[in-house]
């Protein structure tokens, strides 16, 4: 039976829920104040390893053998940049925790950065957000005055300066390596990897780059103990996650649920999703942001929320936005609206991606718009072959899996038009 | 070139970073507020500020949408044009918008009050169709509801 398990978001929807007399009322910051006197940074990083958190903001790596990689003795400082850059389709849950309890961020960030030995952080977050920038400033502006950040934070004797930088709407700087080029200033092409940021990342330094909810689970990870969190949801993947859900559902929305449910559940569900909207019929389903594999309406029927299902049915988690399509979706249509977004997001350092996106786009184009060729289906599979790891950033590999599940599972949909079109193409891309 | 409250403002937050050229960004938001957009002045002006070329600024200004290298009208509009904002009745807010200021994509209406811009995903999936207007966001959108967000602004 699916529940929510509020963790993140027990406090969304209080009233004043992101000032701090509202956050310290109840019990904010204790963990931060007594772990920074009690604790060695080294016994936080083993403690979050031992959790078993994954990144939230769509790779998943391993959180505490990230920061695990940071070098000791380099004599440089130590950077930590949280990524609040929220931009992959179907993704909005980074937004509820700056919105509505943006404290809890800062204390996760107050304690990642004693656990890795760094006295600045820089919370960047995309510049749309007017709202979560507000409530975040205020956060910190408050946390300030009250001595919770900066010279001997809460008199423990660690330093912090932590500062906002906004974004200026672009999908790429997401990118970690993406962003520490835009923070620094720098037209915000993705770096190539080694050197790695927790080697060599913001200004030359070793930088630790998290998104918002997996810093924002780091007070509750200390605060309750690795063995709480490891003990929740799936135990190949444990956790909690928000998992945003939009389309064609009767109710759109944020949850919070441990891994492992059964995501046909989470749509049928009067407590949740409460069916497909209108009664129609379910026809498709992105798992993870718009970057994740396509799941026809029987993969999800058999489909559990964690890393172990998804590998059964060749997807990913991702970022945890569900995109819900019913039968009324036209997936060639979906696919174009899809590839117009990668198109158009493209930073253009790579010349597979900065390429191949328009041509996906065009091709896409005149399939939709009644000038498709019998060809264009493997062409658009071709195109795919050759952007997919061939780039410096994952940009054009989050572009491909749609494309090419969304054409191999509803090729059908793709060849009625091509063969309803009044009039096809000439030959060539263009 | 702007007043002193600004200029200190600017200079606040340029010494927030190690090296000044990292504050390009959050400047040029700052400035961007003031003049409505990032005239070739503002531009220069900016370059001293942070002791980089101007070509370093052109090359950031032109990359991102938010940042705005031409005049634009008294508001601006940005549409999501993205997936779950699409299938939730985004395609028919942009039809009511292109068809209500008579302009289409980028176009600004005659009388200077509106410019119409599209933006890839908002994040506000779950309460789509969406947009911003002047940069705060606005949700559940219907033809009714922008209309009233036209009217009070002015």
């Amino acid at each position: 039976m699916i529940r929510e398990t509020r963790v993140l978001s027990a406090r969304f929807g209080k009233p004043q829920a992101w000032t701090l007399a509202s956050y310290r009322a109840d019990g904010g910051y204790a963990t931060a104040l007594a772990l920074l006197k009690t604790r060695k940074p080294e016994e936080l990083v083993a403690e979050v390893k031992a959790s078993g958190l994954k990144g939230r903001g769509g790779a998943g790596f391993s959180t505490g053998t990230k920061w695990s990689f940071i070098p000791k003795g380099t004599g440089k400082p130590v950077y930590l940049c949280v990524n609040g850059d929220e931009s992959e389709p179907g993704t909005f849950k980074d937004r509820q925790i700056l919105e509505l309890d943006p404290h809890q961020l800062v204390e996760g960030v107050i304690l990642t950065c004693y656990a890795i030995g760094a006295h600045t952080a820089y919370l960047y977050l995309r510049c749309e957000f007017a709202l979560g920038l507000r409530r975040l400033q205020g956060a910190v502006d408050e946390a300030y005055a009250a001595g919770l950040l900066g010279k001997s934070l809460g008199g423990t004797g660690f330093d912090l300066e932590v500062t906002l930088h906004p974004g200026a709407g672009a999908y790429i700087c997401g990118e970690e390596t993406s962003l520490l080029n835009s923070l620094e200033g720098l037209r915000p092409y993705p770096r190539n990897k080694p050197p790695f940021p927790a080697v060599e990342g913001l200004f030359g330094c070793p930088t630790i780059i998290n998104n918002v909810e997996t810093i924002a689970n780091i007070p509750h990870i200390l605060g309750r103990g690795a063995a709480w969190y490891a003990g929740l949801g799936n135990k190949e993947d444990p956790g909690v996650r928000l998992w945003c859900v939009s389309g064609h559902v009767q109710r759109r929305g944020v949850w919070e649920i441990e891994t492992g449910f059964a995501l046909q559940e989470l749509i049928d569900s009067p407590e949740f999703c409460g069916g497909v909207r209108g009664g129609r019929r379910l026809k498709a389903v992105i798992p993870g942001g718009s970057s994740s594999r396509v799941l026809t309406a029987d993969e999800v029927r058999v489909t559990t929320m964690d890393v172990p299902g998804m590998k059964r049915v060749d997807s990913s988690l991702g970022s945890a936005g569900i995109i819900v399509l019913d039968e009324t979706a036209d997936m060639p249509d979906v696919t174009l609206n899809l590839m117009k977004f990668y198109a158009h997001e493209s930073c253009g350092q790579c010349t597979p991606c900065r390429e191949g996106t328009p041509w996906v786009v065009k091709v896409l184009d005149r399939i939709v718009n009644g000038r498709g060729r019998a060809a264009d289906m493997d062409l658009l599979l071709d195109i795919a072959d050759n952007m997919e790891g061939r780039t410096v950033c994952a940009l054009a590999d989050g572009a491909c899996w749609p494309l090419v599940s969304i054409v191999q599972k509803f090729r059908h949909e793709f060849e009625a038009k091509v063969r309803a079109a009044p009039h096809a193409a000439p030959a060539g891309v263009a | 070139m702007f007043d002193t409250e600004t200029t200190a403002a600017l200079e606040r937050i340029r010494a927030r970073y190690p090296v000044p050229k990292a504050a390009l960004v959050p400047v040029l938001h700052v400035v961007q507020a003031r003049l409505g957009w990032l005239p070739p002045e503002a531009r220069e002006w900016v370059a001293r500020f942070l002791s980089i070329t101007p070509m370093e600024v052109h090359e950031v200004v032109t990359f991102y949408p938010m940042l705005l290298d031409r005049p634009v009208g008294r508001h601006v509009i940005h549409v999501c044009r993205t997936l779950s904002c699409d299938a939730c009745g985004g395609r028919e807010l942009w039809q009511h918008l292109v068809r209500r200021l008579g302009v289409t994509r980028g176009g600004t209406t005659q009388d200077g009050r509106f410019t119409l811009l599209s933006a890839e995903c908002l994040a506000s999936c779950g309460t789509a169709p969406a947009m911003l207007l002047d940069g705060e966001r606005h949700e559940n959108l219907d033809a009714a509801g922008v209309d009233k967000l036209l009217e009070a602004a002015r």
